[in-house]
């Protein structure tokens, strides 16, 4: 059933009419043309549909619109500041984080929604952060290093 | 300065850390554009007694049903043509496609998922290689590559070994499923964008399917979210399913697996069965090995011939065999076609001997590596694979000394045995193997690639080849070849998106050779180009500075060109572009590159099919609960020859990312089927592959210095040969699982996951105790 939805999304407000049980995922890609956020496995397993829901990252084909009612949603178009990438992003292009770029919206707002929280996370609570997004190229060393190399630089903005 | 050997980052870094890069479904929706998806069968094996469309014809949003009577050909294949795209009377795996749904929307098309009545009568399955031999299911010609005379060296053996070597299967699980964007143009012409590693492949059986001369047809790839393998054959039945809706309907078609629909109807890397017999001496030196290898090739031929070919061609891998017979058969069993995927059945046959190796160390009580060095091919002499090509430029004795010595191997052996003889709780292993991997297709005629160099006005050049981009970074390999052969900054060079209409007739990117073969054909263009625009300069330095007119001294460095014998008189690249524009020189080319020497006659089973081999050894370690069966890896340590890298950070990734891709296959990544073939590991929730907790503590990967004159820039290929290493893991397991068999061989299968390694401990623990070893129950494969 069609409803109003009202949330921010990447610091600008958002207003949708739409079956506020459909998931944010398709909410993005298909009614806001944000693509950035993949679709991976779409059972909240694999990470490639993460996104941050008031500086949490949550499975976006997990869900609903209704769900993000009053909140502030940031996805991966939203990391950029005043046209320059977040140092998260430069970490990651630095050290080769990725090889297909798949899971690469995911990884980095995971690891900016843990940097949010911890600015100076463990290698070991950046592991089992991480643990939860799936790379299928390998990628994980670099990603490791790309996430520790943001922290020390500062962590999140 | 050189761009060739920096670490440039990948040519799409900005628009993958930015949701920027645009992979198939990302595309913006297309006016009119339908949504494609389609039934397939829900048995392994049957025959189709009727469908009923009516009802779902009837539901709204329908915009179209196809059977295979809607298609001009339906049969296709890329070495035998035994494979129906949509199922006529007979299904042979649970996920081959029966009807195609065109629709509006999303729920139309699960309303007519439900509408759909297809009645069909369950014929008998086959689901194990054992019945297939039973019956004479096969699929192609068995392949033999012999040398020497076994039957003699077995009868004079002093020690012989027996045993059969089993894997099981891998699902690719690119996080990007298979994808297509079909968008019918006039005149019968079709543009489909593909997320395939092969497009010339999707055009060839999208023009024959259909009906369509070739040239109707253009397939466009920009990128993948991951291949592996599993885009060079199976991205072209949904590539061809939304041309087919396209063309029919005449309105754009999209088609975008789910994961789960992606891991049920696509086949994988293939399962082995492989019977060896081997003969040795006391020191441990293979006299003669027979191996016969067994693979499920699933329901149709896909590539599994040639697959098995690379099986039989990699069965000696990094050692000498004297006398050899290797025979290989494809069995035909009722699952999806196993198909393509990084190694390319290398990994299976390497697996095979390196087994052999480790047995025989057991056997003999020595140290593993001392019987691998001892078999190890030599420089000069026992230089000679089973199938008669030479292993030149031959690393493997060095860099089986040098990871020994890196990787402390000796006494992390006894630390092991000392742990080993300690610890109640956990039970260590350690095991070093080696990977010689052939560079080149197997068939001859794939060694081939062309490539179009554009150059503009502004100095800025446009590159586009067959290969096509999955993150591997062959497009920034090329756009590092271009820049050094124009002496310009990479950052001037654009790699565009792979499409047929600018390079025909190409090979799938594939077997390692991406950046071999379409880097050779870029630099064979640029090269074309530059020689003319050489001849403009040598003009224009005679005539601004009286220099005698010589192209061969005209050189590209730095932004500039010039004239070797006056440095100071410089022009600009861009302005050298515009001289030749105005001087009507044209600054555009096709290249063309084919790979030289290769002979390879794969009925006989012998010649040089290679142009090189990488090589590599590893030393893996890893640590088991004796109580779960829970396997950790403590260290890999892992050193190779991948010749000049063309960009040292790429490689590394794809040194490190495809380690680990193999030890997912040898570890926890398990396809199981229940009694009826169904999938039942169809998802991440139920199929593991390795995620970052999986990083051993330590992982050492390292490169030895040294050339590869026979292949662009001294580089080479990187891709597949590295995954063949993670073997180490999988034999540091089967190391382990020695300390506790009792001198006997320790039996394992692939994948060691938790429940694999536990069932063998078990065995182990039964058998200790007295107990009939046969009360545990077989690891159901």
């Amino acid at each position: 059933m069609k409803k109003s939805v009202r949330f921010r999304l990447n610091g600008h407000p958002v207003a949708l009419d739409t079956d506020d049980r459909r998931t944010l995922l398709w909410v993005l890609r298909d009614d806001l043309n944000l693509t950035g956020t993949k679709y991976g496995c779409g059972e909240g397993v694999c990470g490639a549909c993460t996104v941050a829901v008031d500086g949490t990252a949550v499975r976006s084909c997990q869900t609903t619109v209704a769900a993000v009612e009053g909140k502030s949603v940031v996805t991966i178009e939203g990391l950029e500041h005043d046209g320059k990438l977040h140092p998260l992003q430069q970490a990651f292009i630095e050290h080769n984080g990725f090889q297909c770029g798949y899971c690469t919206s995911g990884m980095l707002m995971n690891a900016w929604a843990l940097l949010q929280k911890q600015p100076h996370p463990s290698r070991s609570a950046i592991v089992d952060e991480m643990n939860a997004n799936l790379c299928r190229c390998g990628a994980h060393q670099r990603i490791l290093a790309a996430i520790e190399q943001a922290s020390k630089a500062g962590g999140a903005r | 300065m050189p761009s060739v050997g920096k670490n440039i980052p990948h040519d799409s870094a900005v628009g993958h850390v930015s949701g920027e890069s645009v992979y198939i479904d990302d595309m913006a929706p297309l006016r009119g554009e339908l949504i494609v998806d389609f039934v397939w069968s829900p048995v392994a094996h049957g025959r189709i007694r009727g469908i009923d469309l009516e009802a779902a014809r009837a539901l709204p949003g329908i915009a179209g049903l196809f059977t295979y009577r809607d298609l001009h050909h339906n049969l296709f294949g890329a070495i035998i043509q035994d494979e129906f795209l949509l199922a006529e009377d007979v299904v042979s795996f649970i996920g081959h496609p029966i009807v195609v749904i065109a629709a509006e929307s999303r729920a139309a098309i699960r309303a007519a998922k439900a509408a759909i009545t297809i009645d069909i009568e369950e014929l008998e399955p086959v689901f194990t290689i054992d019945e297939a031999k039973k019956r004479g299911l096969f699929i192609g010609k068995t392949m033999t590559i012999q040398r020497g005379d076994v039957t003699s060296a077995f009868a004079s053996a002093k020690n012989i070994l027996e045993g059969t070597f089993v894997n099981g299967g891998q699902d690719h699980f690119y996080l990007e499923s298979q994808a297509a964007l079909a968008v019918p143009g006039e005149f019968d012409q079709l543009t489909v964008h593909s997320s395939t590693q092969n497009p010339s492949e999707v055009q060839d059986v999208i023009a024959h399917l259909l009906g369509l001369p070739i040239n109707k047809v253009v397939v466009v790839t920009k990128r993948m979210g991951g291949g592996f393998g599993g885009k060079e054959c199976q991205a072209t039945h949904p590539a061809a399913i939304a041309a087919l809706v396209a063309h029919k309907l005449k309105r754009p078609a999209r088609i975008a697996y789910g994961k789960d629909d992606d891991m049920c109807v696509t086949g994988g890397r293939h399962p082995f069965q492989n019977d060896y017999k081997v003969a040795f001496d006391d020191d441990g030196v293979i006299t003669a090995a027979q191996i016969d290898f067994y693979s499920d090739g699933g329901a149709f031929a896909d590539l599994s011939t040639s697959v098995l070919g690379r099986a039989l061609t990699h069965a000696d891998n990094a050692y000498y065999l004297p006398n050899a017979l290797i025979r290989g058969t494809v069995c035909r069993l009722n699952y999806p076609p196993n198909t393509a995927f990084r190694g390319f059945g290398g990994p299976q046959g390497i697996a095979t001997i390196e087994t052999i190796l480790e047995e025989i160390a057991v056997v003999l009580k020595k140290d593993p590596l001392e019987i691998r060095r001892r078999n190890c091919y030599g420089i000069d002499e026992r230089n000679t694979t089973p199938y008669g090509q030479v292993v030149r430029n031959n690393h493997l004795p060095h860099l089986f000394d040098q990871i020994a010595e890196r990787g402390d191997y000796h006494e992390r052996v006894a630390q092991v045995a000392s742990f080993n003889a300690a610890s109640r709780t956990h039970l260590r292993g350690i095991a070093c193997t080696a990977v010689k991997f052939g560079i080149s297709f197997n068939t001859k005629f794939l060694n081939q690639a062309n490539a179009l160099v554009n150059v503009y006005l502004d100095g800025s050049v446009q590159v586009s080849t067959g290969a096509t981009e999955m993150g591997q970074g062959v497009n920034t390999k090329i756009r590092q070849i271009v820049a050094d052969e124009f002496g310009i900054d990479a950052e001037r060079v654009q790699l565009m998106a792979t499409s047929t209409e600018k390079n025909n007739n190409t090979s799938a990117t594939a077997a390692s050779s991406g950046a071999d073969l379409n880097g050779g054909a870029a630099a064979d263009a640029c090269r074309k180009i530059r020689t003319r625009m050489a001849g403009v300069a040598a003009e224009y330095f005679e005539r601004v500075a009286g220099i005698e007119q010589s192209a061969d001294e005209i050189i590209f460095e730095n932004g500039d060109v010039f004239d070797r014998r006056n440095f100071a008189q410089r022009v600009p690249f861009p302005a050298l572009v515009k001289m030749c524009h105005l001087e009507r020189v044209s600054v555009g080319e096709r290249g063309f590159y084919s790979t030289q020497g290769l002979d390879w006659d794969a009925d006989k089973g012998c010649g040089a099919p290679f142009l090189y081999f990488t090589q590599g050894t590893a030393i893996s370690e890893v640590e088991i609960d004796r109580f779960t069966g829970m396997m950790d890896v403590r260290r890999i340590d892992m050193l190779m020859d991948i010749g000049k890298p063309i960009n040292p950070g790429i490689d590394r990734g794809q040194i490190t990312g495809a380690f680990i891709q193999g030890m997912g296959w040898l570890t926890n990544e398990e396809m199981r089927y229940d009694a009826k073939g169904n999938l039942l590991s169809h998802s991440p929730t139920t199929y593991k592959i390795p995620n970052i907790q999986d990083l051993p503590p330590v992982f050492n990967v390292d490169w030895i210095d040294a050339e590869n004159p026979l292949n662009i820039r001294s580089s080479k290929a990187v891709g597949e040969p590295p995954l063949v290493l993670a073997i180490s893991v999988w034999m540091a397991v089967k190391n382990a699982l020695s300390y506790l068999s009792g001198g006997t061989i320790p039996k394992l299968y692939a994948p060691a996951t938790g429940e694999e390694i536990l069932m063998r401990m078990t065995e182990y623990r039964h058998a200790a105790r007295g107990a009939d070893a046969r009360e545990v129950a077989a690891p159901q494969m």
